[in-house]
């Protein structure tokens, strides 16, 4: 890796470089091939996971987010609602996160499938390998 | 400001520090890491640590003397994500971190907390604090829990991967330590290897993927999440189960103060009683013992009877901090702080509220919306703190019988206790929600809130916090409550009155200074059903709540009529029921506290907001007050 380079792809994929805090847009992904239905993460039943795609919130939350974790292709699972169902708790990279629904709502999830329709990276990354 | 072009390609990192020259070392890594507790094992110093997000909200320096470093200085700050702040309390160690802080030294090295639970996660801002240049110590804490759990790590690869000296430790238990003298030793004789050039990563999803990346090269093996968390969360965070318990809890708490607690300060309150009468034959008799006694003594003594009670809300109130509860807790009443319009994340400012509205405040710089923040501000104070519990507490004492219901398991006292309680609640939320929807009307932000494993409290950690508030309890007892009990007695013995050439008495206590006060301010309080002695404890109390029962203590002292009895009893003398319940309901919304008028004035940077906040507060106080007092005359008649 030459140092000290600003942007270094690590993943082959190009990445949104130039992130000055100001324009900032969704990264891309890779399409989906097939059918895959794409979904919002307030949609996930209690025990569901998927594998994240998107984020659609302002900036600065959208940034803290992805700073807890919420990165593309990162998987998450809705692990319970509070008492009075919602909000929900959300398990992602280990860790345990409270979001209310309409924050759920703007996080754009795609269906979890089965480990060996994914690539090796996305393994990886949604930590089914681990 | 990103974390990205600050650093720009190609300089090169900044030359390590002169050897002997490491003065200002920083505690830096994500919430909940176990920076504080750190903190407070390297410098002996005790700092507030608990299990939930958001503890720290400023920064706090110390001299390392727990490893005998007592040349260098330590700076603990609250707990970031990334170096792109989200809130108040982040941009504080963003500043600190990046020596931008004014009037707080540049940082000469940094010690990295990362919790090993998570490390994948937490390495995400090992990136840009590493791309600093700064000496970097990479502690990863919490390791007894990890390797107990089945966790696994190379830390020499890491510390490779990094091009940091990586060091396994536990802060609870202050394992692996020396650490931090070797590398502080180290630096200081310039031995420490150059950093490797790290890559700088753009944003959150290339930081992860590195992040990912690095766990996986490094062998890191996450340790199971603990079953017993889960386990506890399907009952803690039931459906039904979950509120109910919750309740269960709450109601126990206070029939314990009052079962337990009761007979604990009954007995500590004959102790104290005692040690004033072993003092009486020593004093001169005349005007010095009745100072002594009558006045400082019975004044002190009234308020640090209630001790033990505090003592036994603050051991609660500790282990459900420690446990990691809390943050269950804000989960439980986020739709109650929906409706209402306020934060979710305003619910543990406030819940911390019940030991003291002063940290809770300043914890408020968690909340990222500014106007969410003084919403939650101007509510905390109707949140039952702890100094209204001497008040509170003697009141109830005196005037509500000991009448249980439900075969001896609630009592009437605790359901006052409680009601209460849920007043200044219900008080909290009205206030946010009329503010909420006008004044301080805001999009909604979002709600996002990090669920802590639980941990079982140590014993330790809830002994210093005991001790911690006692000895705040005692010193505040020596300083400002013996100062009013003074000024009280004084104003109670002028002017004096002559007796037969030469020699001077004191006058009638309703000729007295504070009498005549007293009895100026009455007809303003009398509808509340309150005497004058009451008028002057409002007063003096609004120095501090627990000043009403001292001031009650020297007042009825000094009466010749009640001086033999005690306080309950007192009074008795001349406040009746309806009087005794207005003066709880007032307690329950006044704000008396100057402490917390000073916070408030400096977190919001204006005098408008604590003046508008005292004023909407006493209305309030006196409007209930008034309304309590002429119900309960009507249904007692």
């Amino acid at each position: 890796m030459p140092p000290g380079i600003c942007n270094s792809d690590l993943n082959g994929r190009t990445l949104n470089s130039d992130y000055s805090g100001r324009s900032f847009r969704v990264l891309p992904f890779r399409q989906p091939t097939g059918v895959r239905r794409l979904r919002v993460l307030s949609e996930l039943k209690v025990g569901e996971s998927g594998i994240l795609t998107g984020l659609d919130l302002p900036e600065s939350v959208q940034n803290h987010l992805m700073h807890m974790g919420f990165v593309p292709d990162a998987l998450v699972t809705a692990l319970r609602r509070a008492p009075a169902g919602d909000p929900t708790v959300y398990g992602i990279d280990g860790m345990e996160i409270a979001l209310r629904v309409e924050t759920a709502k703007a996080i754009h999830v795609r269906e979890n499938l089965p480990a060996d329709t994914l690539t090796t990276e996305e393994q990886e990354l949604a930590g089914v390998g681990q | 400001m990103s974390s990205c072009c600050d650093t720009p390609a190609f300089q090169p990192p900044p030359p390590p520090p002169q050897a002997g020259t490491l003065q200002t070392i920083v505690l830096i890594g994500p919430p909940n890491a176990g920076k504080s507790t750190l903190f407070n094992r390297l410098t002996g110093l005790r700092q507030k640590v608990a299990n939930y997000p958001g503890v720290t909200v400023e920064q706090r320096m110390g001299l390392m003397a727990g490893v005998g470093r007592d040349d260098l200085t330590l700076i603990d700050l609250p707990g970031i994500y990334s170096l792109s702040p989200y809130s108040e309390d982040a941009r504080v160690s963003i500043d600190v971190l990046k020596g931008k802080m004014p009037g707080t030294p540049k940082p000469d090295a940094v010690l990295l907390v990362l919790d090993s639970l998570h490390l994948t996660r937490q390495l995400m801002l090992a990136a840009p604090v590493l791309a600093l240049g700064l000496p970097t110590l990479v502690l990863l804490n919490m390791s007894d829990l990890m390797e107990a759990r089945g966790g696994e790590i190379d830390t020499l690869k890491l510390a490779r991967e990094l091009g940091a000296p990586v060091a396994l430790i536990s802060a609870t238990h202050g394992t692996g330590l020396d650490a931090v003298s070797l590398f502080l030793n180290q630096q200081e004789a310039r031995k420490a290897a150059q950093p490797l050039s790290l890559p700088v990563l753009g944003n959150a999803a290339s930081t992860h993927t590195w992040a990912a990346q690095v766990s996986r090269r490094t062998g890191y093996r996450a340790p199971l999440s603990a079953e017993s968390s889960r386990k506890l969360d399907n009952i803690l965070l039931h459906r039904i189960w979950g509120p109910l318990l919750f309740l269960v809890v709450v109601v126990g708490v206070f029939e314990v103060v009052f079962s337990i607690g009761q007979p604990l300060s009954d007995g500590f309150g004959n102790l104290l009683a005692g040690a004033g009468n072993l003092l009486r034959p020593v004093l001169p008799a005349g005007w010095i013992q009745s100072l002594v006694l009558d006045g400082a003594w019975k004044g002190i003594s009234s308020v640090l009877v209630f001790l033990p009670q505090i003592l036994l809300l603050f051991l609660f109130i500790g282990v459900l901090e420690d446990s990691g509860y809390l943050a269950r807790a804000a989960l439980i009443a986020d739709r109650v702080m929906r409706t209402t319009g306020l934060n979710g994340k305003a619910f543990i400012p406030l819940l911390s509220a019940y030991a003291c509205a002063v940290p809770a405040i300043m914890a408020t710089r968690t909340i990222e919306n500014k106007r969410d923040r003084f919403a939650t501000i101007l509510v905390t104070p109707f949140m039952t703190c702890s100094a209204r519990l001497p008040v509170y507490m003697l009141l109830i004492a005196a005037f509500i019988p000991n009448t249980m219901y439900l075969h001896g398991f609630l009592g009437l006292r605790t359901i006052v206790m409680l009601g209460l309680y849920v007043a200044g609640f219900v008080a909290a939320m009205t206030t946010a929600w009329l503010l909420k929807s006008s004044v301080l009307k805001s999009s909604e932000t979002p709600f996002i809130l990090e669920l802590p494993q639980y941990r079982m409290p140590t014993l330790r950690s809830l002994g210093i916090r005991l001790i911690d508030r006692a000895r705040v309890f005692l010193r505040n007892a020596g300083t400002v409550i013996l100062m009013v009990t003074l000024a009280l007695w004084v104003l109670a013995h002028v002017p004096p009155i002559s007796v037969h050439g030469g020699s001077y008495a004191a006058p009638e206590l309703a000729d007295s200074m504070i009498g005549r006060l007293g009895h100026f301010i009455e007809p303003a309080i009398a509808p509340l059903g309150f005497n004058w002695k009451i008028g002057i404890g409002l007063i003096s109390s609004v120095l501090a709540r627990e000043v009403m029962v001292s001031t009650m203590g020297t007042l009825y002292g000094a009466d010749p009529e009640t001086q033999a009895l005690n306080l309950q009893s007192a009074l008795h003398h001349d406040l009746a029921l309806g009087g005794s319940l207005a003066l709880m309901i007032f307690f329950a919304f006044a704000m008396q506290c100057t402490s917390t008028i000073a916070v408030v004035r400096r977190e919001t940077n204006s005098w408008k907001w604590p003046a508008l906040q005292f004023v909407y507060m006493l209305t309030l106080a006196y409007a209930a007050a008034f309304v309590v007092n002429h119900v309960t005359i009507a249904l007692l008649h």
